[in-house]
């Protein structure tokens, strides 16, 4: 049974792979999006049947087979699904499945071939994550998480005829390659301290050990191998520099993969091992603070980058950030609340900038846009949700998940990382609102004294050379006008609508499964995955939660309604009512604004201190210094002296019967006359 | 049964030189008896797997005649879990590359099949061998028909590489014969009888001193094969200037050839001198991976990229050998079958490429996704193999070296493991130069894709990357046992050193107090053979 869920998804993967360059694209597209429901539907009906159970008892398993067996190293392919797990399916299957109907809309102008690609592809992808999530030991995650991987480096190059998207799905790859080295380290310290990769056994034998404390033990270094893996797959600090890059791919891909699904696979990672971490109070932490710090960088980014996906991008990754910190202060049950309702919101974002680079034909640039409300209705008002429930605005989505790791990382005492949350939360609604006024308000595309200079070289070769210094990004440069006209712009088409609609509730009202005591509600969802932050069966403490601070979640609450509405304002300000402002401001404080267009300038550092010394290094120290000259000239060396000598004792073989018989006749007497003079 | 697998191909052989080829007539004819003969093999050796009891250590379908008796040499072959795999690798192997030939070589295609099916036999005769000396005449044979194959149908340098290749193996394998009459000998000496008997002289007492000569007179040989660093150079002029059916062989058995001796001989006949001398070999091993993968990331040369990337992927195998445990040892095992399959496999790929561009540069390719999409999934799928994603075959082997091997010696993990990274990067930058961006040379427009016979060629390498990367336990099964009694083997002669006391009973044995020598053997050593005169041996016969 838990085999399907994954199972549909491959199937689909199979028959488009095979037979997809034969089929149209309505059938194609049609099986990819059957699987995807009937993965979803059966997904449902397993959570029912986990609902029914009691809550000690909520998980259903099934071994698959035998895997692995080497020695004591025994490895069954088992899935399980338990609460943790049985969110992760349906926001996995569900928003996946919504993706393929929209994607069926969106790629429409692809050939067959390249459409049935696309999809197999997808399905591929979505196999992969559901194995991640289902899966009950280290290894079998594994496998689901380096084929999510792959599947985002296939998507990402999926336009593979250009090289910027090439590089990006390479990039993307390489760098999970290096935080999955760390992460297998982690799993094979742990294999070698428990002896299992299960789940939950390792909850069960961590948590019969004290936490460790002082210098790094053992399972704090496991878990800080587990979590550098998490970087590279959730895009933080110092592994997130290929989520932005990864943009390259269609817009479908980077609301399922960049944003909703497979980025937060590091963060549920983490939850799934909430026994191994919590007993590593080290790695909670900087955990928590790794992922503050992402999520105030990736904020101050965000604010001004001018590409439209490159914004949600940002976005993603400092969102994730707030998830790690939710997970580094142990408020797991909160990551994972925000996990699901990112989903629904950033999907939505995605698809709907999705719609409007459709209907403006490949337009990104959010510089060429604006006014787009009136043509773009349905998409203007499904983005708006979006951006409100990301914002945190009262009542939507965002609000209370967002609220409970603010509360949580303030009630657990970490009042520097709750400022910091704070203030990235004020970025969010800025940045976010600064996007839809950009893009949706306003007089058709923004004229040119609307924004700083130092942003805006185009056309490059006629700006003067100190305010297009040639270190910005090429994406920074507006490519070209709108060439269509906003009269014929048209709305999302009807597959496409019917998706942001669905999302749009989505992110209006998925939060109240989560509402806090505070407001009056019973946060169920904190309840029902409480389960799998705990070891299984056995003695579990009694609620330590006695009942949640009401005054200090309210005046929480209220301050960050504060900071949501405070942020859409201020927006408002520089974005709407006086944009010459915002120029005057970013002129003003230029170096700063050029920091942050270039992104801190990491990828350049990340260039010049790893990527070009090993490459010239190997080029040039490894393979022609050392390897051709020293190695192989050793080698070649050897053989010149053994033909040097041998053409010296080649004049001895003269050929003349003469030369010969002289120099036996010397032997022999060399030899008698050493006989006899003995 | 056993004979027959190495007959047949020989007698295959023979029948083609009977044939008469005036002109390259009855060419067609030529390659398709080749073919069902390589078939014939590779049937008998499936035949003889599905004979093979697994849960059984010993040694199975042995054949014994005496030989020279009056040395105590015998025709004496038989197959374990180990040999047995490998076997089948080779016959799996052969038919494949000599379908690949049948585009690219088109002079004496007589001549061409007759070495490709006396390597196939001698290849198995490795294998099979039980008696040493017997197993030397094969290993030497073996050198004979890769010689002509690169030498005569090779590019442009090839009597160069071939000439490289035929003195580096040579040098090591004079070594290697020294030491086998010295063991035979050493049993005469035991005994009164000599003896080339492998299991006879696995139960040979040798004084831990002695052993070290001995060990590292071997390793020399192995370690050239393998190749290990720093005696890999051979490897990549052979590689690029053989032909790809050569290639495929070449990287496909013959490098496993040095990994297989090294477990079969090297550490179990002399299990105090590799106890002593394994993290030594584990460093040049960690090095060799680091070193291949860097190497190979910035060639321009296809080939010569594929050729670095085994000098990486038999590093890991070697370190699974050093860890010597369950896990490192069936890791190795792995390896080497999955390496066979999914470097065969790029190498035949490449060939393709070669066949249709003449040149295997890199900078020549590039969009070819869009002019050959088929020839471009099959190639992504070895690719992925080769760099070890979980599902397919390479992880399989990596991961078991590097749990082995961590439960050994945690530091070379750490090094081996950048491995993992490496090879993502320069497979990924290939594949992405190749395949990917806008097809910016003319020529490549108007490339065919995979013809039926190319896909007969790839297909079972496809299937058997999956098969080999889902269901492990197919392979990891019959050699389970044949692996632990040979870790034990060397285990148990080695425990006799170690003070007992010293080892945590919670872990498996070898998980502690290999990295640094045993503590009568550290002893013993000082006393006969400083270290340092034995590394200054080894880089003297390196260079010979």
């Amino acid at each position: 049974m838990l085999a399907l869920i994954p199972l549909f998804p491959l199937l689909g993967f199979l028959t488009n792979a095979s037979l997809g360059r034969r089929l149209p694209k309505t059938v194609s597209g049609a099986v990819a999006s059957a699987v995807m429901v009937a993965s979803f539907a059966v997904s449902v009906m397993t959570v029912l049947d986990l609902a029914g159970s009691p809550p000690d008892a909520r998980a259903i398993e099934q071994v698959v087979y035998t895997w692995i067996a080497s020695g004591d190293f025994v490895l069954d392919v088992t899935l399980r699904v338990d609460p943790l797990a049985a969110v992760m399916i349906l926001i996995v299957s569900g928003i996946g499945a919504l993706i393929h109907i929209y994607s069926t809309a969106y790629m429409q102008e692809e050939p067959d071939g390249e459409y049935a690609r696309y999809f197999s592809y997808l399905n591929l992808f979505a196999a992969f994550m559901l194995v991640l999530v289902l899966g009950a030991n280290f290894l079998v995650l594994f496998v689901g998480w380096e084929g999510v991987g792959l599947c985002s480096y296939l998507l990402i190059g999926f336009w593979f005829k250009k090289k910027s998207a090439a590089d990006a799905g390479k990039k993307a790859f390489v760098v999970n390659r290096i935080g999955d080295y760390a992460f297998i380290l982690g799993v094979l310290f742990l294999f070698v301290q428990f002896g299992t990769l299960d789940f939950q056994r390792l909850a069960g034998m961590a948590a019969a050990l004290p936490p460790e404390e002082g210098v790094f033990g053992a399972l704090s270094l496991a878990t800080l191998l587990l979590f550098v893996g998490a970087t590279g797959k959730s895009a933080q600090i110092p592994l997130y520099v290929w989520l932005p890059d990864a943009m390259e791919g269609p817009t479908p891909v980077s609301a399922l993969i960049h944003a909703a699904t497979m980025v937060t696979a590091g963060v549920y990672m983490i939850g799934r091992n909430a026994v191994l971490f919590s007993h590593a109070p080290e790695t909670m932490t900087i955990v928590a603070v790794v992922g503050a710090l992402t999520a105030l960088m990736a904020a101050t980014i965000g604010l001004v980058q001018n590409d439209i996906k490159r914004v949600l991008a940002y976005s993603t990754v400092s969102q994730l950030g707030l998830m790690f910190l939710a997970m580094g202060v142990g408020a797991f049950g909160a990551g994972i609340f925000h996990l699901y309702t990112h989903a629904f919101f950033k999907a939505l974002l995605f698809l709907g900038s999705g719609a409007v680079i459709h209907a403006l034909h490949g337009e990104q640039d959010i510089r060429n846009m604006g006014g787009l409300k009136r043509d773009l209705p349905v998409t203007y008002w499904t983005f708006l949700v979006g951006a409100l429930a990301i914002a945190g605005v009262p009542l939507l989505s965002g609000f209370f998940s967002k609220d409970e790791i603010l509360y949580e990382t303030f009630r657990e005492g970490h009042t520097v990382l709750w400022l910091v949350a704070a203030v990235t939360s004020l970025l969010t609604a800025t940045y976010m609102f600064r996007l839809v006024f950009l893009t949706f308000h306003g007089e058709g595309p923004n004229p040119a004294p609307s924004h700083p200079a130092p942003s805006h070289p185009a056309p490059s070769h006629l700006a003067p050379s100190h305010l297009a210094p040639s270190h910005l990004a090429p994406s920074d440069a507006p490519s070209h006008p709108r060439t269509v006209a906003p009269s014929h712009l048209h709305d999302a088409p009807p597959a496409m609508a019917l998706v942001l609609v669905v999302l749009a509730v989505g992110s209006a009202v998925a939060g109240y499964i989560g509402m806090p005591h505070g407001l009056g509600g019973d946060n169920q969802l904190a309840a029902w995955l409480a389960p799998s932050f705990e070891p299984p069966a056995g003695a579990r403490p009694a609620e330590a939660e006695a009942g949640p601070e009401g005054a200090l979640e309210l005046t929480l609450m209220g301050v960050s309604s504060a900071i949501a509405v405070g942020g859409i304002l201020l927006a408002s300000y520089f974005w709407l009512r006086r944009r010459e402002l915002g120029a005057a401001l970013a002129r003003r404080y230029a170096g700063v604004y050029a920091l942050l267009l270039n992104k801190y300038y990491v990828d350049e550092v990340y260039d010049a201190a790893v990527v070009h010394p090993i490459q010239r290094g190997s080029e040039r120290g490894l393979w022609r210094g050392f390897d051709v000259s020293v190695v192989d000239g050793a080698v070649n060396g050897v053989g010149a002296i053994v033909a040097e000598g041998s053409a010296i004792l080649r004049r001895l073989q003269t050929g003349s019967v003469r030369a010969y018989a002289s120099s036996v006749l010397i032997g022999v007497v060399v030899i008698l006359g050493y006989y006899l003079w003995r | 049964m056993l004979t027959l697998s190495w007959v047949l191909p020989l007698a295959g052989a023979l029948l083609l030189l009977v044939v008469g080829n005036a002109n390259g007539r009855r060419d067609a004819a030529i390659r398709w008896i080749a073919l069902l003969v390589s078939i014939g093999v590779f049937a008998v050796t499936l035949a003889i797997w599905a004979g093979f009891d697994g849960p059984s250590p010993a040694f199975q379908f042995v054949e014994r005649y005496p030989w020279i008796p009056a040395f105590g040499i015998d025709y004496y072959v038989g197959v374990d879990g180990v040999s047995l795999l490998l076997v089948v690798l080779t016959a799996f192997l052969t038919p494949i590359a000599l379908l690949s030939s049948w585009g690219s070589i088109e002079r004496k295609v007589k001549e061409f099949s007759i070495f490709m099916l006396a390597l196939e036999a001698a290849m198995i005769g490795v294998f099979i061998s039980l008696d040493l000396f017997l197993f030397y005449v094969f290993w030497d044979a073996m050198l004979v028909p890769m010689y002509f194959l690169i030498g005569i149908w090779g590019y442009d340098q090839r009597i160069y590489a071939a000439v490289k290749f035929m003195l580096y193996t040579m040098a090591g394998s004079v070594l290697m014969l020294v030491a086998i009459l010295g063991l035979a000998s050493l049993h005469n000496a035991a005994t009164g009888a000599y003896s080339f008997d492998l299991l006879r002289l696995y139960s040979l007492d040798i004084a831990p001193s002695t052993q070290m000569w001995f060990f590292l007179a071997f390793t020399v040989a192995f370690a050239i094969k393998v190749p290990l660093f720093p005696f890999h150079t051979w490897l990549p002029d052979a590689h690029v200037q053989a032909p790809t059916a050569g290639s495929v062989i070449l990287a496909g058995v013959l490098l496993k050839m040095g990994t297989y001796g090294l477990l079969r001989f090297s550490f179990p006949l002399f299990p105090d001198a590799a106890a002593y001398f394994a993290p030594m070999l584990a460093v040049l091993a960690v090095i060799g991976i680091v070193y291949g993968a860097l190497v190979a990331m910035v060639q321009p040369d296809m080939k010569k990229l594929v050729a670095y990337s085994s000098v990486s992927h038999l590093g890991f195998v070697v370190l699974g050998i050093c860890a010597m445990n369950t896990q490192g040892a069936q890791g190795a095992v792995y390896q080497m079958l999955a390496h066979g399959v999914s470097t065969g496999g790029l190498f035949l790929l490449v060939g393709m490429l070669s066949d249709r561009r003449h040149t295997r540069l890199i900078s020549e390719f590039g969009g070819l996704k869009e002019v050959v999409p088929r020839l471009t999934a099959v190639f992504m799928i070895i690719t992925l193999a080769s760099i070890g994603l979980p599902g397919l075959n390479g992880f399989i082997g990596e991961f078991l070296i590097l749990l082995g091997a961590f439960r050994w010696n945690p530091g070379f993990v750490v090094a081996a493991g950048l491995g993992v990274i490496l090879s993502a990067v320069y497979m990924l930058w290939m594949v992405q130069r190749v395949y990917f961006g806008p097809v910016v040379h003319e020529e490549n427009a108007t490339l065919a894709d995979l013809a039926p016979r190319e896909w007969a060629a790839a297909v079972p390498l496809c299937v058997m990357a999956v098969v080999m990367g889902v269901f492990p336990t197919l392979f990891l099964r019959p050699m389970e046992a044949s692996v632990d009694a040979l870790v034990q083997r060397v285990q148990a002669r080695r425990n006799l050193q170690v003070d007992d006391a010293e080892r945590p009973a919670t872990v498996v044995r070898s998980a502690s107090g290999r990295a640094r020598p045993p503590r009568g053997l550290a002893a013993a050593h000082r006393a006969d053979v400083p270290a340092s005169e034995g590394r200054r041996e080894r880089s003297e016969r390196s260079e010979r």
